[in-house]
């Protein structure tokens, strides 16, 4: 080791050769990647249509306004059965999370080496799979309309919500627990005094949250049939009824930015 | 009448907590066990509710063998020994009187406990326990809104609302200032003398343990180093237990301890709690 | 202390919830005729969900075995351009996510450029994605190109909104401390703030790179190219043991990647 004090100067820098080199190098990897795909990605571009796509534009929002204010009157059913595939498709997925988070949580899985896997599975499936492409899965199967919607929700958020839940549930404080177990209490006694008032919160936190994702990705859904606003705004779409797609993208914007303003509330009640 | 015998306790990690404990401890007896970390003084009193698995040995409450007990039997059994936690281990989003209620689960069905239908009976103890303690009138209080102190005494009326033969203490006093560790002693030894009940207080207090345990065990390296009355812990002995350092400023005189009734508690503020709640919002 | 006293019998009952009567009497009353009425207008055709049923299990046969080889070409077309386009609009969007998030930062940022900012991330967040990408599939016809910019859009909204609460929430006098040398500006962000919220957005970025391959899969049913267009393919020509084999092999990257990235998060942090 040479000393310090003896040397003129000593260089100074933020990282020593080896980091330095490391995070150089990780640079180069990433831009390589980067100019790859976008290479690969240009060759399936018809470029002329990307440079032609300002003015397009302009010209699809010039036909855009003003909006079809009076379609409106047409819309509240629609709206209404957005709002209900999202609630229904929140509760259900609420009933069916809650035993599968208790499966897949270390602490109160029945079996770490059977059931906890396939619940964690479960979960991961859940979650993979977009809820349109669950709406087409179930379109084919049970037919077009918002009982396949309703499905589609719920299929989609017992991942989401199971996921946070055992989440919730391994990072309990283990010593209330086992309190409420030295006082002679059953099984089902434990959890319902030492658990369930310690996840009660991020749970109905949890729930809310997914209710407020869930209505906008119930805003497509009608684009493959599984009903709500998505329908009509499809069918707009396909008869370059502009004026209407316009109205209906307000309507939206409107009903997202409320449900997340209601979630945001609640959410901040609960804490 | 508690009665241990070759209590031994390997953890699966390989470690032996406990080498072969033999303890009696009579009714109405408080005793306290001291010793450094890790000595196995909480592996002691888990095992004897059987939180922790023992490894091996035998242990009797009352004549009825607790080891070998079935999980239904061991429920009916754990109902006979109260527990008092060192953090409290109160159910925190729970209200005082749910928690002190929560120590009759072992006597009521789980859809009697799950919609809080308690017998009257029980809640009458609860309110009177609770009175005892000066506590009554913060029974729906939610728990993380009381302080330490409070939340202790709560947990004493958990363990006291079972009506155990036994108290099974572990560190009543760790996460609390020194003038409330004696209250909270103070109340444990008068609560167990009015009903003549047997504890093991596991404390790391020396000066408290002299103070308010009629036994004293020095417990080393899952071994029994010291049995006896409290005045006989000499300076050597500690040393036997802890180790090598200046023990005689510990050794506590027998008459400091100034008379102070439990009314005189005045209700500390709870700035924890509160600063935790900012922390929240 | 005396307690002999005899306690008179005190009734006890777990207090509500919520305190006020009426707010609890109008939220139960209300979520009750809620449901009322939703479970009234829900049209459910029964007759032909119990037609759908046989092809219901159709199609969960189809998953024994699934069927990875009659359609392998356009499988591997889709899988590598929904991968192209990740990684793409997960750079870009990342990149252009950052200037609008300091801009929508409230403690940073003037108020003008403060609506500007959080006008485009409320934009961004309300549309769906899909809902995005037929207007981008419009704008720039059918391929990966449209789903690269709407997957790219999306970021902007999701990364942007978590990086100016970020820097709303960090710790002022860190940065009025690198204030106070002197610096100019792009030097006070690069010292006082980039440094405080740097591991969480670094995390965040790769937590991104996963929702927008999960994404890619349904952009594609609108046109916007990726593995959803194979799948949306496959359901139309009703081959389940195709779709089947698309749907594991989804599952089999998000798991990947998931697992990869929450390794990588850790390793960065």
């Amino acid at each position: 080791m040479t000393d310090a004090l003896a040397l003129p100067k000593k260089a100074w820098q933020r990282r020593d050769r080896k980091a330095q080199f490391t995070v150089w190098l990780g640079w180069l990897i990433g831009t390589a990647i980067f100019v790859y795909c976008f290479q690969k990605i240009s060759e399936n571009t018809i470029w002329a249509f990307v440079w032609d796509a300002p003015t397009q534009a302009a010209d699809l929002g010039g036909r855009m306004v003003p909006p079809a204010w009076s379609y409106i009157n047409q819309l509240w059913r629609p709206i209404w059965d957005t709002l209900n595939i999202a609630t229904m498709g929140t509760l259900i997925s609420i009933v069916l999370a809650v035993p599968i988070a208790y499966c897949a949580a270390r602490n109160t899985t029945p079996s770490v080496t059977f059931i906890r896997p396939i619940a964690l599975f479960i979960i991961v499936a859940s979650r993979s799979i977009n809820s349109l492409i669950w709406a087409l899965m179930l379109v084919t199967i049970v037919g077009p309309g918002v009982f396949a919607g309703i499905i589609a929700i719920g299929l989609r958020s017992i991942g989401f919500v199971a996921k946070l839940l055992y989440e919730a549930i391994e990072e309990i404080d283990e010593s209330q627990v086992e309190a409420i177990r030295s006082t002679g209490a059953s099984a089902a006694q434990t959890t319902a005094y030492g658990i369930v008032p310690q996840v009660m919160p991020a749970f109905a936190g949890i729930s809310v949250f997914r209710w407020d994702i869930n209505i906008r990705e119930s805003t497509v859904l009608g684009l493959v049939g599984a009903g709500g606003i998505g329908l009509e705004l499809n069918a707009a779409i396909t008869q370059l009824y502009w004026t209407q797609v316009s109205l209906m993208l307000l309507v939206i914007i409107a009903t997202v930015i409320l449900s997340e303003w209601v979630s945001a509330k609640v959410r901040h009640a609960i804490i | 009448m508690l009665r241990i015998k070759g209590l031994t306790k390997r953890y699966r990690t390989g470690d032996l907590a406990l080498k072969g404990i033999d303890l009696d401890v009579p009714d109405g007896q408080v005793m306290a066990l001291i010793g450094p970390s890790g000595a196995g003084k909480s592996t002691v009193i888990r095992c004897i509710n059987r939180l922790v698995e023992p490894t091996a040995g035998t242990i009797e409450l009352n004549d009825t063998e607790i080891v070998a007990l079935s999980s239904g039997n061991l429920r009916r059994m754990r109902r006979r020994m109260g527990m008092i936690f060192q953090e409290y281990a109160l159910v925190e989003r729970l209200s005082v009187m749910e928690n002190v209620l929560s120590g009759r689960l072992g006597y009521v069905g789980f859809w009697q406990s799950y919609l809080r239908k308690f017998p009257q009976s029980d809640i009458d103890e609860a309110f009177r326990l609770l009175q005892r303690v000066g506590l009554d009138h913060m029974a729906d209080k939610r728990a993380d809104e009381l302080s330490g102190g409070q939340r202790q005494r709560v947990g004493i009326c958990r363990a006291l609302i079972q009506n155990p033969e036994l108290l099974l203490v572990d560190e009543p006093t760790a996460s609390l200032d020194p003038k409330t560790s004696r209250q909270i002693m103070r109340l444990i030894k008068e609560l167990c003398a009015e009903r003549k009940l047997s504890a093991i207080i596991n404390i790391h207090d020396v000066m408290l343990a002299q103070m308010f345990a009629e036994r004293i065990v020095g417990l080393k390296l899952g071994e029994i180093v010291y049995d006896g009355p409290p005045d006989q812990l000499t300076p050597a002995v500690l040393t036997q237990i802890y180790g090598e350092e200046d023990w005689a400023s510990t050794i506590r005189k027998a008459d400091d301890d100034e008379p102070e009734t439990i009314d005189e508690i005045a209700p500390a503020t709870p700035i924890i709690e509160r600063d935790r709640l900012a922390g929240l919002t | 202390m005396s307690i002999a006293l005899p306690t008179e019998r005190r009734r006890w009952k777990k207090p509500p919830v919520i305190k006020r009567a009426w707010l609890r009497w109008t939220l139960i009353l209300g979520f009750a005729i809620y449901l009322a009425l939703a479970f009234g207008t829900i049209s459910v055709n029964w007759a032909r969900v119990w037609e759908g049923l046989p092809r219901g299990m159709q199609f969960v046969t189809a998953f024994l075995p699934p069927d990875f080889t009659s359609r392998w070409d356009e499988i591997a077309q889709g899988i590598a351009e929904s991968l192209w386009m990740t990684v793409v609009a997960t750079a870009v969007g990342i990149a252009l996510s950052i200037p609008v998030g300091i801009g929508a930062a409230r403690n940073i940022a003037p108020l003008p450029v403060y609506y500007f900012c959080r006008s485009i991330l409320a934009v961004s967040r309300s549309f769906q994605e899909v809902i995005l990408a037929i207007f981008f599939v419009k704008l720039f016809g059918f391929g990966p190109f449209a789903g690269f910019v709407t997957l790219a859009f999306a970021t902007i909204g999701f990364y942007g909104k978590l990086l100016a609460e970020d820097i709303e929430d960090m710790d002022a006098s860190q940065a009025e401390a690198v204030r106070a040398t002197g610096s100019s500006w792009l030097q006070w962000i690069n010292y006082g703030v980039q440094p405080q919220v740097m591991p969480r957005m670094i995390g965040l970025g790769l937590y991104r790179l996963d929702i927008n391959f999960r994404e890619s899969a349904v952009v594609g049913i609108v046109g916007g190219g990726g593995i959803g267009a194979t799948l949306n393919t496959a359901f139309d020509r009703y081959e389940f043991d195709s779709a089947a084999a698309i749907i594991l092999i989804i599952i089999a990257i998000v798991m990947f990647t998931e697992y990869s990235s929450g390794y990588l998060r850790r390793w960065v942090q």
